[in-house]
């Protein structure tokens, strides 16, 4: 237990641990959900890492290492993927605030492909306020 | 108490309040998918506090969870976001030709 190592895993892991701090004053305090994914996703890629290097840092253990590469590896490839399918179906359910836009090119291209935002799916459609009743 | 100790627990209070703050989005969120959001940084902060849990006792019992989480994280938010999100909405990019009343509950694919 070299404790010059063990330091530095724990400034590692502190600074992964103020990662999730800073996305959790994200999601409280940002307007929609693409703003909230904004902040989401950092303690899930860059903390993520953080917290795997101060941990191999601190075990020195090479089976742990190993394992600990391959849940890096793992959420780098499916983080993506999953905020992918949230933010497109935020998108295509209309739960973007388009008062905060600077730009919907999205909106362009889908109404090119035949799309159009359809209202009034549901029989209650209390969402006059772009705010879902569940 | 050496060094890295006081430096964990100085994380640990980090990760209790990163905590609290998101199960406050999670109770308030006003959509399926804010919670869904909040429940990826849930599993970000249960991460992190084995590891440091890992860290501070010096074993290797965590690491397998951590693995299994990273994996099941993934899959709850994209099975969420897939299937059930798209319910709870009165507006919605459509095909307007298939009658958007009721026929795209049956799941065809958009």
């Amino acid at each position: 237990m070299n404790p010059v190592l063990d330091t530095i895993g724990a400034v590692f892991l502190l600074l992964g641990a103020m990662l999730c701090f800073a996305a959790s004053v994200g999601l409280v305090r940002f307007p929609d959900v693409l703003t909230r994914m904004h902040a989401a996703t950092k303690p899930q890629t860059l903390g993520l890492l953080f917290v795997v290097a101060g941990v191999a840092f601190s075990l020195q253990n090479f089976q742990a290492l190993g394992i600990l590469l391959l849940v890096a590896i793992l959420q780098l490839l499916t983080a993506p993927v999953a905020a992918h399918m949230v933010s497109r179906t935020a998108y295509r359910t209309g739960q973007v605030r388009e008062d905060l836009l600077t730009e919907d090119d999205l909106a362009d291209d889908l109404a090119a492909a035949g799309f159009q935002l359809v209202t009034g799916d549901e029989d209650e459609a209390d969402g006059e306020d772009g705010r879902p009743s569940v | 108490m050496s060094v890295a100790s006081v430096i964990i627990m100085i994380g640990v209070c980090f990760l209790a309040g990163a905590m609290v703050m998101t199960l406050i989005r999670m109770s308030r969120g006003p959509s399926t998918l804010d919670r869904v959001v909040a429940a990826d940084v849930v599993v970000a902060v249960v991460i992190a506090a084995l590891a440091m849990e890992a860290s501070m006792n010096h074993h290797t019992t965590t690491i397998p969870i951590m693995l299994v989480l990273s994996l099941l994280g993934f899959a709850g938010s994209l099975s969420m976001a897939r299937f059930v999100a798209d319910r709870d909405k009165a507006k919605k990019w459509d095909v307007p030709s298939s009658s958007p009343t009721k026929s795209e509950r049956g799941g065809s694919g958009t």
